[in-house]
């Protein structure tokens, strides 16, 4: 406990902005094999550092085949929240789930160069009180820390729907389950909220047999993985309203509200369109009526190719479909940058108006076959997928592996991680550092990136921008 | 009679400065009035917000100080009362400084229903409490000015001392609390309100526990 609030929280996200810059990051190590033990790399970002984009630090952990994908820190903004008035926790410890083994890591990056494990909570114990299984998404909210799960009960997590439990903050306990009545949410993936208009959101990829062992192409293409999205009294837990963007819209993924929460509105990446192999990006947003609304605002094609040049998954349909894996909006709510995993892009787009997103710049990087190179002339393995953006919307982060057993499938000739950073300018458009390229260790690929002091993907603010 | 007035006039002020002390104490909600005019994006959205807070908080005095006055009525037990009075609050310091949790059902207050957040703040704090001490104090110079009075007349009076002692700790405290939000709204601006935030959950639990001591010394020292 602080006597002061821990100096990383800021009211609004215009003062996040103008904060200090990241000095470290944090970024996932995955042995897709279970070979090795995962982990998180931190990463020097301080640019007049001699240790300037290395990996200065390693957590590992002890177990096997956990599958490190998303994770998050114990403390953020929320905590200057009026109403709960948690202003003096310390943003002090990332909590990192394993999605394969349900195992949960509570790594203390207090001192980032000696991270190290504080706490690991065992499956048995998120079955036992939550019968929740696969933890993924975290977000620091009312009540504590929320975690987002892909799994039910069962061996294959399919006894009884995914959902959210709450952990204490202060002492990672699992406190139990969030929903009182989920309606039509049976899938889980991301979710997100605004704290002041008390409203969550929550969205769709699959169930666990789904997932777990490669994309089950049978399943994509009869349209059965998710594609709706959920409005959620937040703390009425409450399913409010579910919004179908219509089942060609096949995993509808990240959920990215508009950082000021004066404003009601957000967008949600959808990862392929099966009609057309095109990837999305709808925009929602609440009516005059009070009723939530959402509409396709961005579409990108496919891009017709070779079937020699296509792994076997996608050499009947001819083409790359773009894969929308990932989205980030900046701290200013301008930029959205969208990652097109499979085309080898990331987009970046003037949301200024979130109904009519302009493309404002793109970084050709890796792809199934278009296989660009990095701007220093080196290779990238897959496409550009977990993206991260500083506080001050200047430099955009990421890495390149989406999942395990789904990377083998769409670049069966790819291995590695790498992550890499692009500057923004002044006027939009982006440009990647070439100084900047972070080659992972052997046997490890790289996943979601998490900044020192908060990024535009972590901070939930309380009080609108002035 | 001067030594009666002037501790008198000692509690009145004690209670104005526990209205200042609350109104200071980002837990009792003035940033929440600071996010309501931010929110609304209307002026009046501010001095709204620290109504329905005051109301709240008039509210959980009140709840705490009518029973206490209906007490005042047993003559006899006075002291017993404002001994045990004082106990009860040095009990909820204690917890307070023991069990430094926040409460959680604050965080399940929907963000517009001031009022009720208000109150089970200031219910959750022991806020009540901390005046309890005082007014009991307030009451005791009061029966031992009027002994010859009714018994009736006497509860009459501690009812109206006990709502005079909630309006005007209430008021104090939405003066505080409210020139605090007011000036972070329009001049500071919000860098201001993570800069202004300290925690106070110790200095909070020991004024309990000393406003309870208080309580009992002035009980054995005679009011």
């Amino acid at each position: 406990m602080n006597m002061r609030p821990d100096p990383t929280f800021h009211a609004t996200a215009q003062l996040a902005m103008q904060a200090p810059v990241e000095n470290y990051g944090f970024t996932i190590m995955l042995s897709p094999d279970g070979e090795q033990s995962d982990g998180i790399a931190v990463v020097d970002l301080n640019p007049d550092s001699s240790t300037y984009g290395q990996i200065v630090h390693q957590v590992i952990v002890p177990h096997k085949g956990d599958e490190f994908h998303h994770f998050g820190w114990n403390a953020c903004s929320s905590a200057l929240s009026p109403l709960t008035g948690h202003a003096f926790l310390e943003r002090r410890y990332l909590i990192v789930p394993g999605i394969r083994s349900s195992r949960i890591y509570i790594i203390d990056v207090k001192d980032p160069l000696n991270a190290k494990i504080h706490k690991t909570i065992e499956p048995e114990e998120l079955f036992e009180k939550t019968g929740y299984s696969r933890p993924h998404t975290i977000h620091c909210g009312p009540e504590g820390i929320y975690v987002s799960t892909l799994g039910g009960g069962g061996e294959d997590g399919t006894d009884g729907p995914p959902g959210i439990f709450i952990m204490d903050c202060e002492t990672f306990e699992i406190i139990g389950r969030y929903e009182m009545d989920r309606g039509k949410q049976d899938k889980h993936y991301d979710f997100w909220w605004n704290l002041p208009q008390d409203y969550m959101v929550s969205s769709e990829w699959g169930l666990p047999p789904q997932f777990e062992h490669g994309v089950v192409p049978e399943d994509l293409l009869s349209n059965k993985y998710g594609h709706s999205i959920h409005f959620w009294d937040l703390r009425k837990r409450k399913n409010i309203q579910t919004i179908d963007f219509g089942e060609n819209y096949q995993m509808a993924l990240e959920v990215r509200p508009a950082h000021d929460p004066s404003k009601s509105y957000g967008f949600c990446g959808v990862v392929v369109d099966t009609t057309n192999l095109q990837g999305a990006i709808f925009t929602w947003w609440r009516d005059d009526e009070g009723n939530w609304q959402a509409k396709k605002t961005v579409t990108i094609d496919p891009v017709p190719a070779d079937a020699d040049d296509l792994p076997d998954l996608l050499k009947g349909f001819g083409a790359v479909p773009p894969l929308v894996t990932d989205i980030d909006l900046s701290l200013d709510d301008k930029y959205l940058y969208v990652a097109c995993w499979g085309l080898g892009e990331m987009h970046q787009y003037d949301v200024s108006d979130p109904m009519n997103p302009i493309l404002a710049g793109k970084v050709e990087l890796g792809g199934i076959v278009a296989k660009h190179k990095h701007a220093n002339g080196k290779g990238f393995a897959y496409g550009p997928q977990m993206v991260e953006i500083s506080r001050d919307g200047k430099r955009v982060y990421w890495t390149n592996s989406l999942y395990s057993t789904w990377d083998d499938q769409f670049y069966p000739n790819d291995e590695g991680g790498q992550m890499v950073m692009a500057n923004v300018g002044d006027d939009g458009g982006f440009e990647l550092d070439k100084d900047f390229y972070v080659d992972f260790p052997k046997g490890y690929r790289s996943h979601q990136i998490r900044l020192e002091g908060g990024d535009c993907s972590t901070d939930s603010f309380c009080y609108p921008n002035v | 009679m001067t030594i009666d007035g002037n501790s008198l006039t000692a509690l009145w002020w004690a209670v104005i400065f526990s209205g200042i002390y609350h109104g200071i104490n980002p837990g009792m909600g003035w940033p929440l009035a600071v996010s309501a005019g931010l929110m609304e994006q209307k002026h009046w959205a501010l001095p709204k917000a620290l109504a329905m807070l005051a109301l709240g908080h008039l509210l959980a005095m009140l709840a705490i100080l009518l029973p206490f006055s209906m007490m005042t009525v047993l003559l006899q037990w006075e002291s017993e009362i404002r001994i045990g009075a004082g106990m009860l609050v040095i009990a909820m310091g204690c917890y307070l400084l023991i069990n430094r949790r926040h409460p959680r059902i604050l965080a399940r207050v929907h963000p517009s229903r001031l009022a009720l957040w208000s109150f089970l703040a200031a219910m959750a704090h022991g806020a009540g409490l901390m005046l309890v001490p005082i007014y009991l104090g307030i009451c005791a110079i009061g029966s031992s000015e009027a002994g010859h009075l009714a018994a009736r007349t006497l509860m009459g009076n501690n009812i109206g001392n006990a709502l005079v002692v909630a309006f005007v700790h209430t008021m104090t405290m939405t003066i505080a609390g409210g020139i605090i939000a007011t000036i972070i709204y329009f001049w500071l601006g919000l860098k201001f309100l993570s800069k202004t935030w300290f925690n106070l959950d110790i200095v909070w639990a020991i004024s309990l526990i000393l406003v309870g001591i208080f309580g009992i010394y002035s009980t054995y020292a005679g009011h």
